[in-house]
């Protein structure tokens, strides 16, 4: 920072006083470049949550786009692309005004991501802005690229010195998966951090940009009447699951080298179960809630190849029936490898061993081509420990269970017993329905809006910190480990079902799966 | 979302408890038919509008876009009539699939009379959700009315351009505030300007730059000068000035504004062209000669700013647009029906200034 710029700083008031009851904070000035421009993910979603920032006037007041991908093109080609991917996949129909105004100064970089050049254009066209504006524009740099290019583009970046500029913040945004082990995670995060400062690097988990997945802090911390209960005494054992009616559709080429485990557990899932169980944080700042989910990563145990066959289940569908069709089974859909021994359901039984959860079973449970789509938390509650009412000729009393849904309806469900309308005293379940989308007028914004807003404005809290990446990682690599060095074939479930009946051998005694 | 399903109910002569019973019938026999069907639960709002403008309230609560009321009650009043009429109807959104949930919204009409007025309390109060939040909006004036009815409310919409007289208008809202929480439309208007003003001297070097505004100019559309003095206001108030009242001076109003370093000039002109409500531009300067002008134009607010150069050098002049496509004024009465749920803390404050900036 040049002198006169901290002068200027050590007269001026520490806070914007015009800020005060605005819902949206401003954003510094800002150069969003896309890495992967011409790719499905920006089409889709980057660029549609752009225009929709731009519409509702989010956006910084002085906002450039770049694209950087392979493909040769001139500008003009590629705001005429991004102007129909917006017009294709945003959620509102665009102003013309407002799509003309944020295309009209977009530029395109061609190049290969490794290519010297390509960074050396890159930083002719930033600076050009800068230029134009007449001062330092932040600049963030989203990899929207394969996995394998992250470490490519980063280290281009800061062989480029497009890692830091004086007098602005510089950001690199970086798409799920980070690493497909612990070893690349690790060495991804090594690459990234010779680079950049931690403090600059925003790992997606767009999981973590749903409202529904931030309802959850306000479910358990905003509410004194759970707490009491939110412990080992009270709690036998914790459900999340995340089922999808789908197939793998055109991601066979993606999916076939992951499946359900790092698709979906080694990250999203974990995250689920870090809010479920983490420590009430002291603030709601960006490291004080990275660090007690943290907390709650390392005192899970990693299991042993020896624990695996009895925590872990990992099945692939086989050709069944969904939405009243016949459908193919996974190994018979295009693109997947013969013999493939990629796994689209997995279930998992974990533990954290701290004061509040230690023998509580955390069950995590994902897969495609289920009976249908819904992403759930299932705590269930001990049982009463004495019962005094005879259970014959009812449906009986079960232990209560408190159900935290995510989609399709965001809501919360408790199960209670309640008497049957009678002369007896029977007992029968019932469920005490709460459904978010009634007592609100708003709908949620799209999590990609939200993500974009919050790396440009700098606030990392709804993104995954180094240390959270590898410690996901430290659980599940020994699972992944064990299941690559197993051959197949693999238990099949009935596309439409329940999932493999093989799934109920990973439960404890007296516990259940609950049906999806 | 389109409505996909209606259930509706009529009846003349009726009461309260009559058409609170029909309403849960309503209610009911929507859930027999799909169970997931749900009665939304956010916000009532109680509308009193002359039944000759019905159509037209009608219309602007259709263009709200996806922030409708959970529960609307329409007072509809036509002078003369002697009968209590209601209509009621439940519509669902969407068509929920098994295993999922779809809301019901619920609309009451009540047509009544001169001789309502005096009980409007007991025929409003059956009617609204116990433990909501209701919003009560009086489009038409009916200042007696919105009195009668503000024990039930918890917030109160009011457009303050609606008021031929600024000051009055003012003074009306803050009389409301203090038992109500108010949306002012007019305010809401301004939002995009105030945050823009906000990012503008975001900056830390910017921000030292609020302590040397010596003038601030405001254009607005003919009807719409407390909208200005609002925005002037919340400066004021943002800032710790202090005002005067405004005068007339040659074609606008100007006054003083005593800041803790200096004066700030202020400066409020109609601009006849303008057809829509609300600001039309804004400049504001400072000691040292920088200017930030925003005007209205398509695509978001149109930006200029010059800055003096350095040593004798030439200004540095740089135009831009704030992006942002213009909500409309379906899309300012749906968000004063969000905000009945919010609470803006720098509203009032405002408000107190510009009423006594109003001339």
């Amino acid at each position: 920072m040049s002198d006169g710029a901290a002068a200027a700083m050590a007269a001026a008031p520490s806070e914007n006083p015009l800020v005060a009851g605005l819902e949206r904070l401003p954003v510094s000035p800002t150069t969003l470049v896309i890495f992967g421009a011409t790719g499905d993910l920006a089409r889709r979603k980057l660029l549609p949550a752009l225009y929709n920032l731009a519409h509702e006037g989010a956006l910084p007041e002085h906002f450039r786009l770049v694209g950087v991908s392979r493909k040769e093109m001139a500008d003009g080609e590629y705001r005429a692309e991004c102007e129909e991917a917006i017009r294709s996949f945003s959620r509102r129909t665009p102003d013309e005004e407002v799509l003309a105004g944020l295309l009209e100064h977009a530029r395109y970089v061609p190049g290969t991501f490794d290519e010297e050049s390509a960074y050396a254009k890159l930083a002719e066209v930033l600076d050009g802005f800068e230029e134009q504006i007449g001062q330092p524009l932040n600049r963030a740099f989203y990899l929207s690229t394969a996995p394998a290019f992250f470490p490519v583009i980063v280290g281009a970046l800061g062989a480029a010195g497009l890692n830091e500029r004086p007098e602005a913040e510089v950001r690199v945004i970086i798409e799920k998966p980070f690493g497909t082990s612990l070893a690349e995670a690790s060495e991804l995060n090594g690459e990234v951090l010779e680079v950049f400062e931690e403090s600059q690097v925003f790992r997606i988990d767009h999981y973590l940009g749903k409202e529904t997945v931030q309802n959850l802090m306000a479910f358990r911390f905003a509410n004194g009447m759970f707490e009491p209960l939110w412990n080992r005494n009270y709690i036998d054992y914790v459900q999340i699951t995340a089922a999808e009616d789908i197939g793998i559709g055109s991601r066979a080429g993606y999916y076939d080298h992951s499946g359900a485990l790092r698709d979906l557990i080694q990250n999203h899932m974990l995250q689920l179960l870090c809010h479920v169980a983490m420590e009430p944080p002291v603030t709601f700042t960006a490291e004080e809630v990275r660090n007690e989910k943290v907390k709650v990563l390392h005192a899970i145990h990693a299991p042993s190849p020896q624990e695996i066959a009895e925590m872990a289940v990992r099945a692939q569908y086989a050709a069944g029936h969904a939405g009243g069709e016949d459908v193919a089974g996974y190994l018979e859909e295009e693109g997947v490898r013969e013999h493939s021994n990629t796994e689209t359901f997995a279930a998992l039984r974990l533990e954290v061993d701290n004061w509040r959860w230690a023998g509580v079973p955390f069950y995590l449970r994902a897969g495609k081509r289920l009976a249908r789509k819904i992403t759930e938390i299932a705590i269930t509650l001990k049982p009463v420990p004495h019962l005094a009412f005879d259970q014959a000729g009812s449906l009986g009393i079960r232990p209560n269970q408190l159900v935290l849904t995510l989609q399709p309806n965001e809501g919360v469900s408790l199960q209670l017993g309640a008497k049957i309308p009678g002369t007896r005293m029977m007992i029968r379940p019932v469920n005490m329905e709460f459904l978010y989308g009634t007592a609100f007028l708003s709908q949620s914004p799209e999590a990609y809006e939200r993500l974009i807003m919050d790396a440009m404005r700098g606030d990392p809290t709804l993104f995954t910190r180094n240390d959270e990446v590898e410690a996901q990682w430290q659980i599940c690599d020994p699972i992944v480990s064990a299941w690559e060095a197993t051959p197949g074939p693999l238990p099949q479930y009935e596309a439409g079902s329940q999932g493999p009946p093989e799934a109920g051998a990973i439960l404890r005694e007296g516990q259940s799966w609950r049906a999806i | 979302m389109a409505a996909s399903s209606d259930a509706t109910w009529s009846a003349q002569g009726t009461t309260p408890d009559a058409i609170e019973a029909a309403l849960r019938g309503l209610l009911a026999e929507r859930h027999a038919e799909n169970e997931g069907w749900v009665p939304a639960r956010a916000l009532n709002m109680i509308v009193f509008e002359d039944a000759e403008w019905g159509g037209e309230v009608a219309n602007r609560l259709r263009g709200v876009g996806r922030y409708h009321a959970s529960r609307l009650v329409v007072l509809s009043y036509s002078r003369r009539r002697e009968r209590l009429d209601a209509r009621a109807s439940v519509v669902a959104e969407g068509d929920p699939r098994p295993g999922e949930l779809g809301l019901l919204r619920e609309t009451v009409v009540v047509e009544l009379g001169e001789r309502h007025l005096d009980d409007l309390y007991t025929i409003a109060d059956p009617l609204v959700v116990s433990d909501l939040p209701t919003l009560l909006w009086s489009p038409h004036g009916h200042h007696r009315v919105v009195r009668e009815l503000l024990g039930l409310a918890q917030a109160v919409l009011v457009d303050s351009v609606d008021e031929d007289d600024p000051r009055e208008a003012a003074e009306r809202a803050c009389e409301l505030s203090r038992e109500a929480y108010v949306v002012d439309l007019a305010w809401l208007r301004s939002t995009p300007w105030r945050e823009r003003i906000a990012t503008a001297f975001d900056p830390p070097a910017a921000r030292r730059e609020l302590g040397t505004l010596s003038a601030v100019g405001v254009r607005h559309h003919p009807e719409s000068g407390i909208a200005a003095m609002l925005l002037v206001g919340w400066l004021a108030s943002r800032l710790g000035w202090e005002v005067e009242r405004l005068v007339a001076h040659e074609g606008a109003l100007t006054a003083r504004a005593h800041g803790r370093r200096q004066d700030v000039t202020l400066r409020l002109e109609a601009t006849p062209e303008q057809t829509v409500r609300g600001l039309a531009g804004l400049e504001l300067k400072t000691a040292d000669g920088r200017v930030l002008r925003l005007d209205r134009g398509p695509g978001g607010l149109h930006a200029y700013s010059r800055r003096p150069g350095k040593g004798g050098g030439a200004d540095r002049e740089l135009r831009w647009t704030m992006l942002g496509a213009s909500r409309g004024e379906g899309g300012i009465l749906g968000e004063g029906i969000r905000q009945a749920l919010l609470r803006d803390p720098t509203y009032t404050p405002a408000l107190k200034l510009a009423a006594r900036l109003a001339p």
